[in-house]
């Protein structure tokens, strides 16, 4: 058996604190949302009432949320990977301060770009009042993510030279691009991917403002729920927004390592 | 692939958009079925006109590419039907080797049969059969290289284009890659253009060499001529070991502080150069000049003298005869008159 130096299970020990610390107020919640009475704690047995009673008041919030996350998703997708192919090949002044420009609803509040969009658009009814609205705020604030992480992966591989070698071969650019640059930036739009689905289900700031009461997404029901029910109520939500998110992370995930994972295991063997 | 075509560049110059200019104006005709060397330091503008016959640049407004008299200059690379191999290789990593041998196949349309067939003939040609199914980052570099020529070949181009294709490879793997490749372009015949900064592949390989030097075209030939025959100092230099003497000529010899050579040039200042191999080390009263031995290399074969001459440059000479020199030795030397190699004095050296 290997011994391990006293530095080693310091470090070990730290490690496992910093988890707990993170994940116990995270299980505590879980926990909650299935316990029959929180005041008087564990012993008042276990229930999926409260998730039933979720599925009940909030369902509406949970498919919003879900439609609003694929539509960002999409729109990222449309939007950011073509931009980042611009960026990445007319690398001058100008394009570097489109890149800066474009990371700037992440730096400005939620409310505030909420607001402005209000403001500017809160006059069209039928938009206002529809999904597409807070989709907008959600696609301003999600884009960089997707921009740069596709921009990070093709700055990184020599796609110009890839590209010429496939025009070379007779390919065209449309060919070129869906069958050479985009398989290539697959790891960059995973990763972009995941963080738009995530930030775009999560997001509540922004969304707490672009809402009505028909658009409601999951975040603002959970801070409608934890404001205005029961503490088991808002806790069995949190559960059911953990059911939702982690397989979702971890099926975009796999996606990103499938292809990969083959060619590795034959080198090794 | 019977051959290929014939490409003429007409006054093709390039600026690029940060005035750098790439290529002074260049007329040029590439025989068909030729191997073809571009030969130069980097930046001689060796890449671009390969680039500008590819079609990856645009000439200059004025200039003009033809293949076999067609104008292809407005031709994007994708419609020129020409074969590339890059320096890079430019594989593609999100493809298995077959894959990306048999893309130029799929592009065109051909069918999974002749896709196939073709796969295997180029897999056989290139001996790299048992790697079809690998991926590229399975591969090591000769291997790289072979997969990109044989994806460049399959699909029949008119013209194949080289761009430093053994650059990346180290020095055994070079060698063996180059007669490779040499056999092939000859089997094939087809019309290719091979880029490099190496003298040595450019002399085993091309049948024809263009040394270029500051975007301009400093000789055109035969590796003998380009040997044998430089026309400038520049060349003269980049192609092999030269030795260079400076003096003023007449009556029949080319005199310098420490002795003479034959001369047949007109009268007046004058310069002569001539390879280590054609100085021959010899008695006092037959000697052209002499020189004290700076360093001397034994390499086998022969040995390798460094022979320091008063004002001048060091003169470099290839010896078979065995004996130890020693440094500090003085020796006398005589230039074989037919291997003088001419050149105006007054022509500026780069």
């Amino acid at each position: 058996m290997r011994r391990y130096g006293l530095a080693f299970i310091l470090q070990l020990i730290l490690v496992l604190l910093v988890c707990a610390f993170l994940m116990v107020p995270v299980g505590m919640s879980m926990l909650a949302g299935v316990t029959r009475n929180y005041l008087d704690g564990i012993e008042s047995g276990l229930t999926l009432d409260w998730l039933a009673r979720v599925w009940e008041l909030y369902r509406g919030t949970i498919f919003t949320s879900i439609l609003l996350a694929i539509l960002c998703l999409g729109a990222t997708l449309v939007l950011g990977v073509p931009a980042a192919y611009v960026l990445a090949r007319r690398q001058s002044a100008l394009t570097r301060m489109m890149e800066e420009l474009l990371v700037m609803p992440i730096a400005m509040p939620g409310l505030a770009i909420a607001l402005a969009l209000i403001v500017t658009y809160g006059g069209f009814g039928g938009f206002r009042r529809s999904i597409l609205f807070i989709l907008v705020g959600h696609v301003l604030y999600t884009l960089p993510f997707m921009v740069r992480s596709v921009l990070a992966v093709l700055l990184s591989i020599d796609f110009k030279t890839l590209e010429e070698g496939a025009a070379s071969l007779g390919a065209g650019f449309m060919r070129r691009f869906f069958t050479v640059i985009l398989p290539n930036c697959r790891s960059g739009i995973i990763a972009g991917s995941l963080m738009v689905v995530t930030l775009s289900l999560g997001e509540f700031n922004m969304t707490l403002l672009l809402h009505t009461p028909h658009t409601m997404t999951l975040p603002v029901g959970l801070a409608d729920a934890y404001s205005s029910m029961r503490i088991e109520i808002g806790s069995a939500y949190t559960v059911v927004f953990f059911a939702l998110v982690i397989p979702l992370l971890l099926v975009i995930q796999s996606l990103g390592q499938q292809r990969r994972r083959p060619a590795q295991l034959n080198q090794a063997g | 692939m019977e051959g290929g075509v014939n490409i003429r560049l007409a006054r093709c110059g390039k600026t690029f958009a940060n005035n750098v200019r790439a290529l002074e104006l260049v007329d040029l005709v590439i025989p068909r079925g030729e191997t073809t060397v571009v030969l130069g330091p980097s930046g001689c503008g060796k890449t671009t006109i390969l680039r500008i016959i590819a079609g990856l640049e645009v000439p200059d407004s004025g200039g003009r590419v033809f293949f076999d008299d067609v104008d292809v200059t407005p031709l994007p690379i994708e419609r020129r039907n020409v074969g590339m191999v890059f320096q890079s290789y430019a594989l593609f990593p999100n493809m298995t080797v077959a894959e990306n041998i048999t893309y130029g196949l799929r592009v065109r349309g051909q069918s999974r049969a002749d896709r196939l067939q073709r796969l295997g003939e180029m897999l056989d040609m290139m001996h790299i059969r048992e790697l079809a199914n690998r991926r590229i980052d399975q591969l090591s570099g000769g291997q790289r290289q072979r997969v990109a020529l044989a994806r460049a070949i399959a699909v029949r181009p008119r013209i194949l284009l080289l761009d430093e294709p053994l650059t990346a490879l180290d020095a055994k793997l070079r060698d063996t890659l180059r007669i490779e490749i040499d056999g092939l372009l000859r089997r094939l015949g087809i019309t290719s253009i091979y880029v490099t900064h190496d003298q040595t592949e450019a002399m085993a390989l091309g049948d024809r060499i263009i040394v270029m030097n500051h975007g301009r075209i400093a000789q055109v030939g035969t590796p003998r001529d380009i040997y044998l025959r430089p026309q400038t100092a520049f060349v003269a230099n980049f192609i092999g070991t030269m030795n260079e003497l400076t003096g003023h000529g007449g009556g029949g010899r080319l005199t310098f502080p420490t002795g003479s050579v034959a001369w047949n040039g007109s009268d007046g200042d004058a310069r002569v150069m001539f390879r280590p191999q054609d100085v021959q080390i010899c008695d006092a009263n037959v000697a052209d000049f002499s020189g004290r031995i700076l360093a001397a290399f034994f390499l086998g074969d022969r040995t390798r003298l460094v022979v320091e001459i008063p004002r001048g440059k060091p003169v470099i000479v290839e010896s078979s005869d065995l004996l130890p020199y020693a440094i500090g030795d003085v020796v006398c030397l005589r230039v074989a008159p037919d291997r003088l190699i001419r050149l105006a004095s007054s022509e500026v050296e780069h």
